[in-house]
């Protein structure tokens, strides 16, 4: 039996995530083929015989440069018909979940998505993924046909990389010309150097209570709490987070009230996250957020209020001002971690 | 053209959600709501309908409970509603798609079809992309901004794990929308009322012509998450800095640093 991992990548590099799919792959069993599109291919299917692949097929085509849908699932689907693997993996980020679904609905197979344990019994395969935005823990089986499974990102561990290992790249051509491609990308605005929530291991996240900035907000404000809220992310978080090489989040009363963009948000709306540190700043801990970061493995909570729900979450508390004591944190952890 | 949308009911977000005794999900009194996600496609679609010269009509695939989200969209000021029956297993989004796309098919001259982020009971988002394959058309997730309908094209800025991109596409089309993309109208006091007289009408498979494949995934059990056995161990100090030195020492202790 034999596994097809979708190796991820972004201008001519490997997403390292994919390093975890291939992981989980070996787990399955020891004929992995990584399938790698885009810039640099062959390199890139190299990095994943490294890291665990056994046979690669790549395609280094213009129009695969950029991903895209249409065009990366017509070329995965021709693989999945032609290779008939047992199973298809990748890891569940945005472009993982659409290309591995829209491939299993093209070839009327069984998919499970953002899965977090995953085994296989004979023939069947049984995996096991959070529902209810992690309230609940759902087991489920696909019993026949080629399997699809998406990964939450975190939940496998990478091997650790055999520089002796090499596949012989087998390139095949695209499926889609351009001129059959629906979707043509105008712009792309690049947020560099910014780790994402889905992969940091490290997280710092301010709630509501980030609002109590002591510093007084300018006459032209506009709104007084907004301005308090934002400097607050901008000037106390996020030198935490730098220091850290982690991620900044937010709850949802943070995002709501306007403080922060959604795309910060962690809960049961905004990002389910796992990373080993979660450090929670003047968050409540109302359920809602504690359903998307409940599963971190070690979380800290800082807020003055020591009755604040977090508090029960967190296995280290400081009853502090976060605006009092966050500033002496980073200095401290600057000393100490030597930046 | 009209523009459809999928909902479902989901338990209120601030409700307790367990697996009782028996192995079924309750969330003991707490209402029911439309799934999180979707307050901002069924807004989408009133606006975008008007855009396309047509009906904004909403469906929900599942069981009789995803009537309260159809009256809750009719109240919103959806124009339509229908629901149609499925499987009692809402895992196999392979068999969501197909009935969908049965659905957009039946309603006719659907030039976008728009789907919230996920489904927060399920888990997923992956019967977007599918219904997009099953119906053959183009599938542009992820979108924080619509900027025009229309003429047989849409365009859009979308947000991806590297950035934000624009995006051109052809119609007909389907999309996931996220949070943020508008400010979800709250139901009217006439909408409430009309739409709690409303009928909605019940398809089967049957009706929509649809073939259903046979289960390709199958739910084994519904469990309730490990307790998170953590003893909380409040950080004590004579000072700030006193409490952050110690903070610090306990997170190289654990590793996590």
């Amino acid at each position: 039996m034999s596994v097809l991992v979708w190796i991820e990548t972004f201008e001519g590099s490997m997403n390292p995530s994919s390093r975890e799919a291939l992981a989980a792959a070996r787990g399955l069993s020891s004929t992995v083929t990584a399938a790698v599109f885009g810039k640099n291919a062959a390199a890139i299917a190299a990095e994943a015989a490294q890291y665990g692949a056994t046979a690669a097929v790549v395609c280094d085509d213009a129009t695969l440069h950029d991903y895209r849908l249409e065009p990366y699932a017509a070329l995965l689907t021709k693989l999945v018909q032609e290779h008939k693997p047992a199973v298809v993996l990748a890891v569940a980020t945005a472009a993982g979940r659409e290309l591995l679904s829209a491939s299993a609905a093209d070839v009327d197979a069984g998919i499970l998505s953002d899965v977090v344990e995953l085994t296989l019994n004979g023939d069947e395969l049984h995996a096991v993924k959070p529902a209810y935005a992690g309230k609940i823990i759902s087991k489920l089986a696909i019993k026949s046909g080629t399997k699809f499974v998406t990964l939450r990102g975190r939940a496998f561990k990478p091997l650790d990389a055999d520089p002796a290992a090499s596949v012989s790249p087998v390139a095949v051509a695209p499926v889609l010309s351009e001129a059959q491609i629906p979707v043509k990308i105008e712009a792309f605005e690049k947020e560099s150097g910014k780790v994402s929530l889905n992969d940091a291991a490290i997280i710092v996240s301010g709630g509501r209570g980030i609002a109590n900035n002591p510093k007084a907000a300018p006459a032209d404000a506009g709104d007084a709490a907004i301005w308090k809220a934002k400097d607050g992310f901008a000037s106390v978080l996020q030198p935490l987070v730098d220091t850290l090489g982690g991620a900044l989040g937010a709850s949802r009363a943070a995002v709501d009230a306007g403080f922060i963009p959604y795309e910060y948000q962690v809960g049961q709306t905004g990002k389910n996250v796992n990373p080993d540190l979660y450090i929670a700043c003047a968050i409540s801990g109302a359920i809602q957020h504690q359903a998307g970061m409940r599963n971190s493995k070690l979380i800290v909570a800082i807020n003055k209020d020591g009755e604040a729900p977090i508090f029960k979450l967190a296995r280290y508390g400081v009853v502090e001002d976060m605006y009092a004591f966050v500033p002496v944190l980073t200095a401290e952890l600057k000393k100490r971690l030597g930046k | 053209m009209h523009v459809v949308t999928f909902t479902r009911s989901t338990p209120d977000t601030a409700a307790k959600v367990e697996v009782n005794s028996s192995g079924a999900i309750t969330w003991g009194d707490a209402a029911t709501v439309v799934n999180p996600w979707d307050e901002y496609s069924l807004e989408e679609s009133i606006v975008r309908a008007k855009d396309l010269g047509g009906k904004a009509v909403v469906v929900a695939v599942g069981a009789e409970m995803h009537n309260e989200a159809l009256k809750h969209s009719l109240a919103m000021g959806l124009d339509e509603a229908y629901r149609v029956e499925a499987p009692a297993d809402p895992t196999d989004t392979l068999a969501f798609a197909v009935l969908a796309a049965a659905a957009v098919k039946k309603i006719g001259d659907v030039g976008l079809v728009i789907f919230g982020k996920e489904s927060i009971d399920i888990g997923t988002d992956s019967h977007a992309y599918q219904t997009a394959r099953k119906l053959g058309w183009t599938m542009v997730s992820n979108v924080s901004k619509i900027l025009s309908a229309g003429g047989g094209s849409l365009k859009v800025e979308r947000i991806t794990e590297h950035g934000k991109q624009v995006v051109t596409a052809s119609l007909p089309a389907v999309i996931t929308v996220l949070k943020g993309i508008n400010e979800p109208r709250y139901p009217s006091f006439i909408g409430i009322r009309k739409a709690s007289k409303a009928t909605i009408p019940v398809w089967s498979a049957g009706d929509l012509g649809a073939a259903l494949p046979g289960k390709t995934t199958e739910l084994v059990a519904y469990q309730n998450p490990p307790a998170r056995e953590v003893k909380t161990e409040i950080i004590e100090g004579a000072s700030m800095e006193e409490k952050a030195a110690k903070l610090i020492d306990k997170l190289l202790e654990e590793k996590v640093l």
